[in-house]
C-alpha cells in the first residue's frame, strides 16, 4: 500500500447512475475503512479537528476504526455530531477537515468524510444508537426548523436533559436534507430518516405542519406554551430570480421548486402523485451545489442539461467533487455565459434563452474577477426548461412576526456567532437564518454553539 | 393526523369537510388558506379556509374534484384522517386588517363563482358578525352546482344568484348581474371576487370600467405555500409576487390574468395522465396518448 494515496471509494458507474436515483458513492467496507484509517498519523495537535465546525475528535475515532472498534468510533463521533451519516456525505471536506490534514501536504489527505460515513452507516446497520440523557431537567426549549441547525441544537439540548420540541413547517423533518439534496447524494428513507430517528431517540419531539409566524408566534410559544428558550434555525429558503424578461414563462422554475418536487414529493418516481416537468433540453442557471443537484436531477429525468454560469470554471462555487460527478454524467458546462431574456412561444412556454458571453475583468469586493459582458456576443440557446439556481435568502416570516428580534439589511437574524444569542431575551438563532445560505456543517456548528448558549442562559436563570 | 369530523357532499363533485386542526383554528382569519395532504404519498393541495370554529378547534374546507388528487380526497370519510393539514397560510383578507369604521363606511359587493362561494362565505360572515351587510352575487354553471345558498342568505345583505344556463335565479354570467345592479342604481366602493381565474379576469375588466376597486383571491399552482419555491408567482402591477406569502388576495386591476391562467396549465398533461391512470387503474395503457 502506498501511504500517500487514499483508498479509493467505490462508486456507481457514471453511465449507469445517470439513469437512476440510487446513491452515486457506495462507500467503504470495513476492510477498506480500516486500511484508510491506518494512513492517519494520529497528530498530537491535530489540525483536522480545527477544520471541523463541530470539532469531532477525528484522530481518536479514526484510531478506533483502524483497530476495528467501529461502535467505539461511533460513540466518539456522536459526542460532537448528531448527523454523521449526513455530514460524511455532504460536507465540503476539502475545505474543512481534509483541507487541514497533514497528509495532504505530500499526497492525499485522509478520507475523513468517507470514514465518518462508514462508521455512521455501520452503526445504523448494526442498530447502535446515541445515548440519551440520564436525567431530565424539566426545562422546555422550542426549536424552529428541523434542518441541520435545528436537529443539532435539539440533539445537544436533549443530551443535556432539556425537554425539546422541534416545530417544522413542512410535512417532513430534515429541512434541506429532505427537500434540497437529492436522493443520489443523500438517500432519504435509508439515511436521513434514520438519522432523524436517532435524534428523536434522544427524547426530542418533532411537530410537523407548524409554520412559526403563522400557526403560532415565538411570543406565544414562550408566553402561552411554556417554553423557556427558543432556537431559530429556519434557514434561508427564499429563492432569488434574475428579474429578466420572460422569467414567468411556463417551464421556468426555481431550483427550490424543482428539487422540492423531486426530493420531498418524490416526483422523480413515476408513481408519485406530484408532477414534475420532464424537459428535453434544460438550462440550469448558476454554479453552486444546488445548481449541480438540479442539473443532475434533470439529467436523470431524461434531459440534455446545460449549466449556465457567468464566471469561469475556477470560480464555480460548487464542490469540486460535485462538478466532477456532473461532468462524468454528461452535464454540459456553458461558462462565462449570462442569460438576458427567456424566450417563449405564443402560449407562454419556454422555447429558448437569450444569453451574452462574458469575460473576466478586475477583481470585485469578493476578490473574484468580475464578469463583464462582451459587446455584440448575444446568442440564443434553444431550451424547453430553465431552472434558476441563483441562491436563496432568509424568509422574513419569523423576524417580521417577532417583536424585538433584529435583522440586518439582508433580512438575516442578528445573532452572536459564539452562542447564538439574538437581540431578544431567551431567543437564539443559527445556521442559514443568520448567515444566509451556507453549508450543512456550518449550520450544525451554529446549532451546537447555540445549544451551549441556551444551556448557559437557562442554567444561570 | 387531522380527523375529519364532518363530511358532506354539497352537490355533485363538491365536498365540504370539517377537520380537526387546533393550531390552525386558533389563529386563522378570513382570506387565509391551508395546504392538505391526504396520505403519506399524497401531493400538497392548497385550499381556502371556508369556516372555522375556535372552540371546537376545527376548520371547514370545500373542494371540487377536478384532478386526481381531489378525486382521491373525496373518498375520505367522516372519522378518517388527513395526514397533513398546515396553516393558516397567506395574508388575511384586507377587510379584517383595516379599521372597522373604515370598512363600515363602504358598500361592498362580493362576487363568487362556482366553488368560490366557499371562500367568500367566511368573509361575508365575518362582516355580518361585525354589523356590516354586504351584497353577494353567487354564480353557478347550473342549478345543480350551486352551493351554500342558505348559509350565504343568512349572512349577506342582498343575495343575487345567477346561473349560466338560467336554470335557477337570474340568468347569465356574474358580470351581467354586476352590470344590472349598477344600472339599477346600486353603488359599490369595493368588489371582492373569488372564483375561476377566467371569471375573476372578466369581473376585473368590468369593474375597472365601472371604477369599482376590486380585490381577487388568486389560486395558482403551489407546492410548499410558505414562500420557498415561487411556483405560485404572479405578476401584479408589473412586479413578481408569490401568491402564498404576498397574497392570495391582490388588487384585481393590477393582476396579469393571462399570464396567471397560462401558468395554471403547466402540469395539465401530467395531471390528466394521473387522472386517467386513477380512473382506469390496471387497464390504463396509454389512453391519454402521452405515455412512452
Amino acid at each position: 500500500m502506498d501511504v500517500l494515496k487514499r483508498i479509493p471509494v467505490r462508486e456507481q458507474d457514471a453511465k449507469e447512475r445517470a439513469t437512476n436515483f440510487k446513491e452515486v458513492c457506495l462507500g467503504y467496507n470495513k476492510e477498506e475503512a480500516m486500511e484508510e484509517a491506518s494512513r492517519c498519523i494520529n497528530c498530537k495537535n491535530a489540525q483536522c479537528v480545527k477544520g471541523c465546525p463541530v470539532a469531532i475528535q477525528i484522530p481518536q475515532f479514526i484510531e478506533q476504526v483502524k483497530n476495528g472498534n467501529i461502535e467505539e468510533a461511533y460513540h466518539i463521533i456522536s459526542e460532537s455530531s448528531a448527523l454523521p451519516a449526513v455530514c460524511g456525505r455532504v460536507c465540503p471536506q476539502e475545505s474543512q477537515c481534509e483541507g487541514k490534514c497533514i497528509r495532504g501536504f505530500k499526497g492525499d489527505p485522509i478520507s475523513i468524510g468517507k470514514l465518518e460515513r462508514f462508521v455512521a452507516d455501520w452503526a445504523r446497520e448494526n442498530g447502535i444508537k446515541p445515548t440519551p440523557a440520564a436525567q431530565k431537567n424539566g426545562k422546555k426549549v422550542a426549536v424552529i426548523g428541523s434542518g441541520p441547525a435545528g436537529l443539532t441544537c435539539a440533539g445537544d439540548l436533549a443530551k443535556m436533559g432539556y425537554d425539546v420540541t422541534i416545530f417544522e413547517a413542512l410535512h417532513e423533518a430534515g429541512g434541506v436534507l429532505v427537500y434540497g439534496i437529492p436522493e443520489f447524494r443523500l438517500p432519504k428513507s435509508g439515511v436521513v430518516a434514520k438519522e432523524i430517528e436517532n435524534v428523536k431517540s434522544l427524547g426530542v419531539h418533532i411537530e410537523t405542519n407548524v409554520v412559526v409566524g403563522k400557526s403560532v408566534t415565538i411570543d406565544q410559544l414562550m408566553d402561552e406554551e411554556g417554553f423557556h428558550a427558543v432556537f431559530i434555525g429556519s434557514g434561508a429558503g427564499l429563492p432569488k430570480f434574475m428579474g429578466i424578461p420572460g422569467e414567468n414563462s411556463n417551464g421556468v422554475f426555481s431550483a427550490n421548486e424543482y428539487l422540492t418536487r423531486s426530493n420531498l414529493m418524490k416526483a422523480f418516481d413515476p408513481d408519485s402523485r406530484t408532477p414534475i416537468m420532464h424537459g428535453k433540453k434544460v438550462a440550469v442557471v448558476g454554479g453552486g451545489n444546488v445548481a449541480m443537484d438540479a442539473a443532475r436531477t434533470a439529467l436523470r429525468l431524461g434531459a440534455e442539461v446545460h449549466i449556465v454560469y457567468r464566471r469561469s470554471e475556477e470560480e464555480l462555487p460548487a464542490r469540486v467533487e460535485e462538478v466532477h460527478h456532473a461532468k462524468e454524467e454528461g452535464i454540459i458546462f456553458d461558462l462565462l455565459t449570462n442569460p438576458i431574456e427567456i424566450l417563449s412561444d405564443d402560449k407562454g412556454w419556454v422555447t429558448g434563452m437569450k444569453c451574452i458571453r462574458m469575460e473576466l475583468g478586475e477583481p470585485d469586493e469578493s476578490g473574484r474577477r468580475r464578469p463583464v459582458e462582451v459587446p455584440g456576443s448575444e446568442f440564443v440557446m434553444e431550451l424547453d426548461t430553465v431552472i434558476m439556481s441563483l441562491g436563496t435568502s432568509p424568509n422574513p416570516l419569523i423576524s417580521s412576526t417577532t417583536k424585538g428580534l433584529d435583522t440586518n439589511k439582508w433580512k438575516c437574524i442578528i445573532a452572536d456567532e459564539n452562542n447564538g444569542k439574538t437581540t431578544k431575551e431567551g431567543v437564539y438563532a443559527g445556521g442559514d437564518a443568520v448567515t444566509g445560505a451556507a453549508t450543512v456543517i456550518l449550520a450544525m456548528g451554529a446549532g451546537k454553539a447555540a445549544a451551549k448558549g441556551i444551556d448557559e442562559y437557562l442554567s444561570a436563570k | 393526523m387531522y380527523k375529519i369530523v364532518k363530511k358532506q357532499e354539497l352537490t355533485t363533485n363538491i365536498y365540504l369537510m370539517e377537520v380537526e386542526a387546533k393550531r390552525v383554528a386558533k389563529t386563522c382569519e378570513p382570506g387565509q388558506f391551508v395546504i392538505v395532504r391526504m396520505d403519506s404519498e399524497g401531493e400538497r393541495i392548497p385550499l381556502t379556509i371556508c369556516d372555522y370554529n375556535r372552540e371546537k378547534g376545527t376548520i371547514t374546507i370545500v373542494f371540487q374534484t377536478v384532478g386526481a388528487g381531489t378525486k382521491m380526497m373525496a373518498q375520505l370519510e367522516e372519522g378518517e384522517y388527513f395526514h397533513d393539514f398546515v396553516g393558516p397560510l397567506g395574508r388575511p383578507s384586507e377587510l379584517v386588517e383595516q379599521p372597522l369604521e373604515e370598512v363600515k363606511s363602504k358598500k361592498i359587493l362580493f362576487v363568487a363563482g362556482g366553488v368560490g362561494a366557499a371562500p367568500v362565505y367566511p368573509q361575508v360572515k365575518w362582516l355580518h358578525e361585525h354589523g356590516i351587510a354586504a351584497d353577494v352575487i353567487v354564480g353557478s354553471k347550473t342549478k345543480d352546482l350551486l352551493i351554500l345558498e342558505k348559509e350565504m342568505e343568512s349572512v349577506a345583505g342582498n343575495l343575487y344568484v345567477t346561473t349560466d344556463d338560467g336554470s335557477y335565479g337570474r340568468s347569465g354570467m356574474v358580470t351581467q348581474t354586476i352590470k344590472d345592479l349598477v344600472e339599477e342604481g346600486k353603488k359599490y366602493d369595493l368588489c371582492i371576487a373569488i372564483g375561476p381565474m377566467i371569471m375573476m379576469k372578466f369581473v376585473c375588466l368590468l369593474t375597472k370600467e365601472l371604477e369599482i376597486p376590486t380585490v381577487v383571491s388568486l389560486n395558482p399552482i403551489m407546492v410548499d405555500g410558505t414562500g420557498m419555491c415561487g411556483a405560485c408567482r404572479v405578476t401584479v402591477g408589473g412586479k413578481v409576487k408569490f401568491a402564498c406569502v404576498d397574497g392570495p388576495e391582490f388588487d384585481g386591476h393590477e393582476v396579469n390574468f393571462d399570464e396567471a391562467m397560462r401558468r395554471q396549465q403547466i402540469y395539465k398533461t401530467a395531471e390528466g395522465r394521473a387522472m386517467l391512470a386513477l380512473e382506469e387503474g390496471e387497464t390504463h395503457h396509454g389512453g391519454c396518448g402521452n405515455c412512452q
